[in-house]
């Protein structure tokens, strides 16, 4: 069942369009990466679908609603939660109080939640009074994460969850991905670490200068000779 | 020892306490909505004259007209929000700070307009100070002022860490972008925070008129001394602006003790030039304030 249908997102900050016709899809319950170089517009793509960024042409479909260029906070409200790659966390809240603002969209009882994320990520229960500014990189990025799964999304989306983690802290993010993922969330995730990104997900999409240039299940992508060489430094 | 305690540190701690409501509000507006808001003296004033006014209608003690004050200066600052800063919420700063310039022009004004330019007070007659241990010399209004701001600054405390509300205005002044994406409200905290710092800064206009007297520039007049407590304590930092409210308070008062003559070491003249003094030493000795660190 597809949960995310964008199509034809083209757009882009101020003049200058960086999507050209960019198409991408999430089924329920999928991990779905997009990799490419740098410039190629995957966290443009991203912004687009989540309303950050402008859309010009094209139709942004999530969970049977039309959401192109939405506000925020009803995407939110939707089932929709975004992961930036930098900022991502308030330094000066602590853990638990981070957590806590990722449900400010909800009304009902938090507990089982709040219980379920430190279940998943157990470092950010020993530091939930401390202020998460003052974490590492890995378990800021757990706290980031956690702050967006409060809301109990349909959708996750990622953008370079392991961006300057060293090799032992991006092995347990994206094994916390898979833990997430196995609760029926659909991820959608940019990454620079390719290869270790496609190998965990369902299906893959490579940009470059803002089009689609391969759509393929990521043991595919991976096999595929042009997109190693091209994409994947050899 | 006793005149020094009874005629300078009192009135400092008093001064700090007035300095340090209207900090808060100058500091909690510029961590989140990013903006000197400089219609806040004049929020003062108008606290302080919506209390004159329960305060002839209903004959109460002026202490307990500093709710309804609170509240009408509250309002007032949500319905200016509404017509006079909301349209600038995208535009680059200095448009809204000269906005609230123009604010603080029309606020003063209608004030004016509503009772007229003399200057007024709560309670006419001598007020006996109580003396305690023969010679310890407390004035009931200094002792409301001191109590009643323990217990506001303890009721922000509370609201900043322990509600929804008080968090996500903690959030939003971390960053405003991750709020949004969050999915915090960020109207609903714009409002808040106008509840709060207007709120306070009435307190503290009532505060100055049971202490000294009411004109319609006293709150255009302690403006500065407010923003120097708020820059002191780093600003955007609501807990700073208790300290450098308090600061510069104390320190204004205490210059014209003789502390090395017979004669005050400075002139009462000066005192706004000490608050500035301070400021200045300050800023070159730790540009980012007194609590650059995590203050929340």
């Amino acid at each position: 069942m597809t949960l995310l249908e964008a199509t034809g997102m083209t757009g882009g900050y101020g003049e200058m369009d960086i999507l050209d016709s960019v198409h991408m899809s999430v089924d329920k319950g999928e991990i779905v990466s997009i990799i490419g170089p740098n410039g190629a517009g995957k966290s443009t793509a991203m912004k687009a679908i989540f309303g950050i960024v402008h859309l010009r042409q094209g139709r942004v479909i999530f969970d049977g609603d039309d959401i192109t260029n939405a506000a925020t906070q009803t995407q939110v409200q939707r089932g929709m939660a975004y992961v930036p790659q930098e900022r991502n966390i308030f330094p000066n809240l602590s853990v638990h109080e981070n957590l806590e603002m990722g449900a400010f969209s909800r009304n009902d009882d938090i507990t089982a939640s709040l219980d379920h994320v430190y279940e998943l990520f157990p470092p950010l229960r020993e530091k939930m009074r401390q202020p998460a500014g003052e974490l590492s990189g890995g378990q800021r990025q757990m706290v980031a994460i956690g702050r967006a799964l409060m809301v109990t999304p349909k959708l996750l989306m990622l953008d370079e969850p392991t961006a300057g983690l060293s090799p032992k802290f991006m092995a347990e993010i994206f094994d916390r991905i898979i833990a997430v993922n196995s609760t029926g969330i659909g991820i959608l995730m940019v990454e620079q670490n390719a290869r270790q990104a496609l190998e965990i997900s369902h299906r893959g999409y490579v940009l470059a200068t803002g089009r689609n240039r391969f759509t393929d299940a990521g043991a595919n992508l991976l096999a595929n000779e042009e997109v190693t060489k091209s994409f994947l430094g050899g | 020892m006793l005149e020094f305690i009874n005629f300078y540190l009192l009135p400092g701690l008093v001064l700090g306490c007035i300095y340090t409501l209207g900090a808060i509000g100058v500091s909690l507006l510029f961590g989140i909505m990013r903006f000197a808001h400089f219609a806040h003296g004049d929020m003062m004033t108008l606290g302080a004259y919506l209390a004159l006014a329960v305060v002839a209608v209903t004959g109460w003690p002026t202490i307990t007209a500093i709710p309804l004050a609170m509240l009408g200066t509250a309002a007032a600052a949500i319905f200016i929000d509404r017509f006079a800063y909301r349209p600038f919420r995208a535009s680059p700063t200095i448009i809204i700070v000269i906005a609230s310039f123009g604010v603080a022009l029309m606020v003063r004004s209608v004030i004016q307009i509503g009772w007229g330019l003399e200057i007024e007070s709560y309670a006419t007659g001598i007020q006996r100070p109580l003396i305690f241990f023969d010679s310890l010399r407390l004035s009931k209004n200094h002792i409301q002022i001191l109590v009643s701001t323990v217990l506001l600054v303890t009721a922000m405390h509370y609201f900043l860490s322990r509600t929804k509300t008080g968090k996500a205005m903690r959030a939003m002044s971390d960053d405003p972008d991750l709020a949004r994406i969050t999915g915090i409200d960020t109207e609903r905290v714009v409002t808040w925070t106008w509840i709060i710092g207007a709120g306070l800064a009435a307190a503290a206009g009532v505060f100055v008129g049971m202490d000294t007297q009411l004109n319609t520039f006293m709150g255009w007049n302690l403006l500065l001394p407010v923003f120097a407590a708020a820059i002191l304590g780093g600003i955007g930092r609501p807990y700073g602006a208790i300290a450098g409210g308090m600061v510069i308070g104390l320190a204004e008062e205490l210059s014209t003790y003789p502390w090395i003559t017979d004669a005050p070491l400075l002139s009462p003249g000066y005192k706004t030039g000490v608050a500035f003094g301070i400021m200045i030493i300050l800023l070159i000795w730790r540009p980012s304030g007194l609590f650059r660190g995590r203050v929340f």
